[in-house]
């Protein structure tokens, strides 16, 4: 049992984890940091975030105009101290990265330049063409490797915290390469795993957003936050449900139904704007909650477009002209081409909704601490409280930037103000959670991983949609706990230690379905409509009396989780009735 | 699902029971929409659940899922199906690199060298962030931006001859890395690049057989900025005769 010593142990290396450690690093050099990560940290999943990044950077913006859009975008279950600290710290992080090397897109004068984006009053999205999140990534890795107390540990999948005297003081992972077990200690830990996406059949995630971080907080006591609100984001590609960035509306591309019609209009966020000229929180611009929802009501009239790949609607950039679409949205022109034959230069491009984000995560505080002493969590893995409802396009990317910092200098300060346990007693932790990982190498029973996981993301897809009825979500719900109790009859049939990825499989689905059971449950007892989660069976209004409050979910082992609610932090902005387009202006909201 | 089906050939090796890679063959559901991947999923998820493959975004940003597919090195996830049906398609792992098991190959001394060029900005005058950003107009990104695209797939390093005949060649991707700071307005690190671009290993390996930038799926174009580097690197050389320290700037 080979054990590695630091003082900061980090499991994640996205954008989140890499600027948590960038901020250990530059907050005291002397803190050695263990940098965890099931992937190389240029393949995380931040790589594939496309739009940009918010920072107010206009004369006429305001940090008052994104708190106001983040909170109503949010439907008033944002934390709205946090979204405070959110929005005025945004702007510096992405100041940071400019002077770290990320390649903005420029105005002529070499000013940085920004795009407008849904939910948003003001254009503040930082951007680098239509690779925004793989720029930040790649300067975030690229820059961390001149700091020599960051030591990485890259395709280690860690499994479990380690727990003593009530503190996080490490994790035991698997050395993916050999199969190894390894254990490492450190005076404080952060999460920055990323989301549960991949928990939903048709999604725009990667392989690995599996939840991971989400379930190995849980087991070690830390609850989950609003987890049942799930974001689908209106433009993915039919089949693969690779992501049509926002920012293809950002630059003027619109939405059309089978009659070529902009269907949006009628679902609250008209009059329609012209073509052309894209006008901030009207049609195309709406919050991304509100275009799903309008694709599902036009489904029902029979107003989509059938195709082999399921139902579609039209996103049509050909008005943009050949030159924009190269400058700005090139990577959207390469994706559609590839996947679907469709040059947007030329024709519509398909598009559906697909799930895309996970608002809830590991409650955590402004300082990014979890309820567990040392465990420090940011990220989409984390919830601050900043997203409420549903998340305005482009605050994740600046989120990981600016609450991974905060995440990092607040487990530097941990780290330098506590000592560890006995060391004796934190390596008998590990060797129990060592035994869980040869036990599930072992496993011999007669349920298949795959096949368990299949039926784990059609549930969620079918339940837990862009719209709910309760009974269905409890069935569900239901559904979930039977796949949890079978999976303690699966089978790993390779036993072998080199890069043995159906045990890796295995892990993260045990893991996904305890998230998946948070969310699903969640859900069941939300008897209201608010941002992501709207139902038709009664609750369609959203009901500030019983449900202006987080939903928490407790690990209670084999059982159900625990849940309880908390009170949402309201401190200037007192919930409205949350309107777009028109609707907006005559209440008023243009403050 | 149709009843075609295609047969697909993979190169498979566990170091723990086998000597040597073989190939081993999977008859699979011919599904036009698949690409590769899709496919290695059908295989892992049905047919045998050992097989190792790195993937993750689907959407060929991450660089996760190089593979040689039919002797070229490509991503998995944009290769389609229905570019080879109805003939069987043969993978294996990416050439010059040990392997780890099945398609997945040992990465780490490609990590290594992207971290000896010093990717990042090197900078003398470190301004705070209160003094807001640099400038730097659409032409000076211009100069750089192509090579800020690479992905770190290893397409490249598969590709090029000379990484077979000498493995401490620094190789494409990590040239144009360098090359892509070299570029940058704001950086001043060129000289501390030197010795990794300028080197024996450095592009001075290269014959220049520009493998490499075609099989790039990005556009990244590696060639060019080995070449650039050469003209730069003979410069400096030619300079270092006319003027004093070497011809630095």
């Amino acid at each position: 049992m080979q054990v590695i010593k630091a003082d900061v142990a980090i499991v994640g290396a996205g954008g989140a984890g890499l600027r948590a450690a960038i901020a250990v690093a530059e907050k005291n050099p002397e803190l050695k940091v263990a940098l965890i990560s099931k992937v190389y940290p240029m393949r995380s999943h931040t790589v594939a975030a496309e739009g940009g990044s918010a920072g107010v950077i206009q004369d006429h913006d305001s940090l008052e105009n994104h708190f106001v859009d983040t909170v109503a975008g949010g439907d008033w279950l944002c934390d709205q101290d946090v979204v405070d600290y959110f929005v005025s710290h945004a702007t510096e992080e992405m100041i940071r990265l400019e002077h770290w090397g990320c390649p903005w897109n420029r105005k002529d004068d070499g000013d940085v330049n920004v795009r407008a984006f849904g939910g948003m009053k003001i254009e503040r999205t930082w951007f680098a063409a239509d690779k925004s999140g793989f720029h930040m990534l790649h300067t975030l890795f690229q820059t961390s490797t001149k700091y020599p107390s960051i030591e990485r540990f890259d395709e280690y999948f860690a499994t479990d915290l380690i727990m003593e005297d009530g503190r996080a003081q490490g994790v035991v992972a698997i050395e993916v390469k050999t199969g190894e077990p390894k254990v490492f200690l450190a005076k404080s830990v952060v999460l920055a795993t990323g989301g549960s996406g991949r928990i939903f059949r048709f999604n725009t995630n990667g392989a690995i957003v599996t939840g991971d971080g989400h379930a190995m907080a849980l087991r070690a006591g830390a609850p989950l936050r609003d987890m049942e609100f799930v974001q689908y984001h209106p433009t993915g590609l039919p089949g693969s449900g690779v992501l049509m960035t926002e920012g293809c509306r950002g630059e003027g591309g619109i939405l059309l139904n089978k009659d070529g019609y902009r269907y949006l209009q009628d679902y609250g966020l008209g009059p329609e704007t012209p073509v052309g000229q894209p006008k901030n929180k009207y049609m195309e611009l709406g919050p991304r909650d509100k275009l799903s929802q309008a694709f599902w009501q036009e489904q029902r009239k029979g107003r989509t477009i059938e195709t082999p790949l399921g139902d579609v609607v039209h996103l049509d950039l050909r008005h943009l002209g050949e030159q924009k679409l190269m400058e700005r949205l090139p990577l959207i022109c390469s994706l559609a081409k590839n996947y679907l034959g469709v040059d947007p230069v030329h024709q519509p491009i398909p598009v559906r909704p697909a799930v895309h984000y996970t608002m809830g995560g590991v409650r955590a505080d402004i300082n990014c601490a979890t309820d567990l002493a040392g465990l420090f969590a940011a990220g989409e893995c984390a919830s601050v409280g900043m997203h409420g409802a549903n998340r305005l396009g482009s605050n994740s990317l600046a989120e990981t930037v600016v609450f991974g910092k905060v995440a990092g200098e607040s487990a530097a300060d941990f780290a330098s103000q506590n000592v560890m346990s006995d060391e004796r007693k934190l390596l008998d932790q590990a060797k129990a959670h060592l035994a869980a990982i040869e036990s599930l190498r072992n496993a011999n029973g007669t349920e298949k991983a795959s096949h368990l996981r299949h039926e784990m993301v059609k549930t969620m897809e079918d339940s837990f949609g862009i719209y709910r009825v309760g009974e269905e979500m409890q069935a569900g719900l239901d559904k979930i706990s039977e796949l949890r109790e079978r999976f303690k009859n699966v089978k790993v049939e390779d036993k072998s230690k080199v890069f043995n990825t159906e045990l890796l499989q295995a892990f993260e689905l045990q893991s996904s379905l305890m998230v998946a059971e948070c969310m699903a449950l969640g859900g069941v007892e939300r008897k209201e409509s608010r941002g992501a989660h709207q139902r038709i069976d009664g609750f369609e209004a959203r009901d500030d009396v019983n449900f202006l409050k987080h939903s928490v979910t407790f690990y209670n082992g084999d059982a159900k989780p625990r849940l309880e609610y908390e009170d949402v932090n309201v401190t200037r902005f007192q919930p409205e009735e949350r309107v777009y387009g028109a609707a907006a202006e005559k209440n008023g909201e243009g403050k | 699902m149709s009843d075609k089906t295609l047969t697909i050939e993979i190169l498979r090796y566990n170091p723990e029971t086998d000597d040597k890679p073989t190939f081993g063959t999977f008859t699979i559901p011919y599904v036009e929409a698949w690409s590769m991947l899709d496919a290695l999923e059908h295989i892992k998820d049905e047919l045998d659940s050992s097989l190792a493959y790195r993937w993750s975004c689907r959407m060929a940003v991450c660089g996760s899922c190089g593979m040689v597919i039919n002797g070229t090195p490509k991503l998995g996830c944009e290769t389609f199906l229905r570019d080879y049906y109805p003939n069987p398609i043969r993978v294996e792992p990416l050439a010059n690199f040990p392997i780890e098991k099945d398609l997945v190959i040992d990465s780490e001394d490609f990590i290594k060298k992207l971290e000896s060029v010093k990717p990042y900005i090197i900078n003398a005058m470190e301004k705070p962030v209160e003094e807001g950003v640099n400038k730097q107009t659409p032409q000076q990104l211009g100069l750089y931006k192509q090579f800020s695209m690479c992905i770190n797939c290893m397409l490249c390093y598969s590709a090029c001859p000379q990484m077979g005949l000498n493995p401490l060649f620094t190789g494409p991707a990590v040239i144009a890395l360098g090359h892509r700071y070299n570029l940058d307005s704001r950086d001043d690190g060129y000289e501390q690049r030197t010795e990794v671009i300028q080197g024996k290993n450095g592009v001075w390996s290269c014959t220049f057989v520009g493998y490499c930038s075609e099989v790039c799926p990005k556009n990244v174009d590696p060639a060019a900025a080995i070449n650039q580097n050469k003209l730069q690197g003979s410069q400096d050389w030619a300079l270092s005769f006319l003027m004093p320290r070497k011809g630095d700037k």
